[in-house]
């Protein structure tokens, strides 16, 4: 389904991503980890054609993304920070999305999961920062899009509301979808990944699940594990 | 394209400061009809309002929501459409909710007064078109600032500065270079700096429609003498449809190569 190839890329002298290589062939919760400013944000926004790479390729079924916009139909995304135009209203950014991605999409249930419904013909500058990412969350599962990326999407949730992304998130995964999830919440992401990828000064550090990441730092849990690469 | 237009449009229509800039152009135009008792006398007063404020406003506005909305533009980014359509849809949704404002703004109060009874319509049409003009032109180079920095206050302070230099300095400048260099022939200097400043180039625009020697200064005699009352509309309005296009072509190129 996406296969990365030999992705480089760098601001000004800085260089973010350093020749990263991997493939992801089945379905599944993927977590790209690691410390700040090691490349996560700026190797999702690649995969979505925000940031275009100094070298290298990432195909999405076999065909590269930077020929084509289309591929980003398939592919939903939920940005870390919501932030909508002030003036429009919440039914009419779900409008405006819809309209804009040309696919079938299905908002009722979200809506109704999240209790929007009162806030339908609010405007969207109205609205404080969890009722915001409520909104995001309904946006990017109201398509059934095979490949979800995830950026923090537990940004201002509610206990309640991060119970049902929760389950949200492990139904789409029962649906064979590819989900790939950043996140500094440790144990949302134990709970959750199949998978690790972490990530270090831009290069792929460690690939493979949690267990075996366990298992290599002869930690007891992921933060440890963590906690110990980063600080050996 | 039309869609991004269609909801960025109805997004700026409603906040408070399309409406404060529609208050704006209603009391002036009012306040100017009613005190004024003259048409034409109006429409050379509004044409000095207007040849400044629009740039102004088409800036600052353009700069503002390319910022404010940055994290919006980028889950569009992420959405399958184009990023020409995406930017050239908040182009248009700026540009023309702005216009509008204008339009409606001083359009009622000099329809109450009787404009259709009056000569003047074709003046005060041609006033309209040129400060739409301006808007488009102003609101495409801030957008271009904006895209080529990322830093919030340093796009701004340009943006500003860009606005300034053709409002004030760029006259400044080439009244101060015609005093040095007064001993050679200027005219076709002259000429050729006025195709440079869309302000400079509105401002012959309108004159020239209005016929109203006195106030043409020398850039706008030369535009008469040089091309004629007809060939000089013409030339000066093609001269700013380039001013539109120059812009935009740049936002359009840039925006593809953009990292957001």
């Amino acid at each position: 389904m996406i296969q990365v190839k030999n992705l480089t890329k760098s601001y000004g002298k800085l260089k973010v991503l350093e020749d990263i290589h991997f493939e992801i062939e089945k379905g599944g919760i993927y977590a790209i980890l690691g410390p700040n400013g090691s490349g996560k944000t700026t190797f999702l926004k690649i995969l979505l054609g925000m940031v275009i790479p100094g070298s290298g390729e990432i195909h999405y079924n076999g065909e590269d993304i930077l020929k084509s916009h289309e591929y980003r139909k398939h592919i939903g995304y939920l940005p870390q920070i919501a932030r909508f135009p002030d003036n429009l209203t919440v039914k009419e950014i779900i409008h405006m999305i819809a309209d804009v991605r040309e696919i079938d999409s299905l908002p009722e249930p979200l809506i109704a999961l999240f209790g929007l419904d009162s806030f339908l013909d609010k405007k969207l500058g109205t609205l404080s920062g969890g009722t915001r990412q409520k909104v995001n969350i309904v946006l990017t599962f109201m398509f059934d899009s095979p490949v979800i990326v995830l950026d923090e999407p537990t940004a201002g949730l509610d206990p309640v509301s991060l119970i049902k992304l929760k389950s949200l998130i492990n139904e789409e995964k029962e649906k064979g979808k590819i989900i790939l999830i950043t996140s500094h919440i440790m144990s949302l992401v134990e709970e959750l990944a199949d998978e690790v990828f972490f990530l270090l000064e831009g290069s792929i550090y460690f690939q493979g699940t949690i267990d075996a990441l366990r298992r290599k730092t002869a930690a007891s849990n992921l933060e440890h594990a963590i906690a110990k690469i980063l600080e050996p | 394209m039309i869609k991004i237009f269609k909801y960025s449009f109805s997004d700026l229509m409603r906040s408070r400061w399309s409406f404060i800039y529609l208050a704006f152009y209603l009391v002036l135009g009012f306040v100017l009809l009613f005190l004024n008792n003259d048409l034409s006398k109006a429409v050379i007063t509004l044409m000095n309002v207007i040849v400044v404020l629009t740039p102004m406003i088409g800036t600052i506005f353009g700069i503002m929501y390319f910022y404010n909305s940055r994290e919006f533009t980028e889950l569009l980014l992420a959405q399958p459409v184009r990023r020409s359509t995406i930017f050239l849809g908040q182009y248009l949704g700026i540009s023309i909710s702005l216009t509008l404002s204008l339009v409606l703004g001083l359009g009622i109060p000099f329809l109450a007064y009787g404009l259709f009874q009056s000569g003047e319509i074709a003046n005060f049409l041609l006033l309209l078109i040129s400060g739409a003009f301006l808007t488009f032109i102003f609101v495409a180079l801030s957008i271009c600032i904006a895209l080529f920095n990322s830093n919030k206050i340093k796009g701004f302070g340009y943006a500003i500065l860009m606005w300034l230099f053709f409002a004030v300095i760029y006259d400044g400048i080439i009244l101060l270079s015609m005093m040095i260099f007064q001993d050679y022939p200027l005219d076709n200097f002259a000429l050729v700096a006025s195709f440079l400043n869309p302000i400079d180039l509105s401002r012959i625009l309108v004159l020239l429609k209005l016929d109203i020697s006195a106030l043409l200064g020398y850039t706008g005699a030369l535009f008469q003498r040089f091309f004629g009352t007809s060939l000089g509309l013409s030339v000066s309005l093609g001269l700013m449809l380039l001013w539109v296009i120059m812009p935009g072509v740049l936002m359009v190129r840039k925006s593809s190569k953009n990292d957001f």
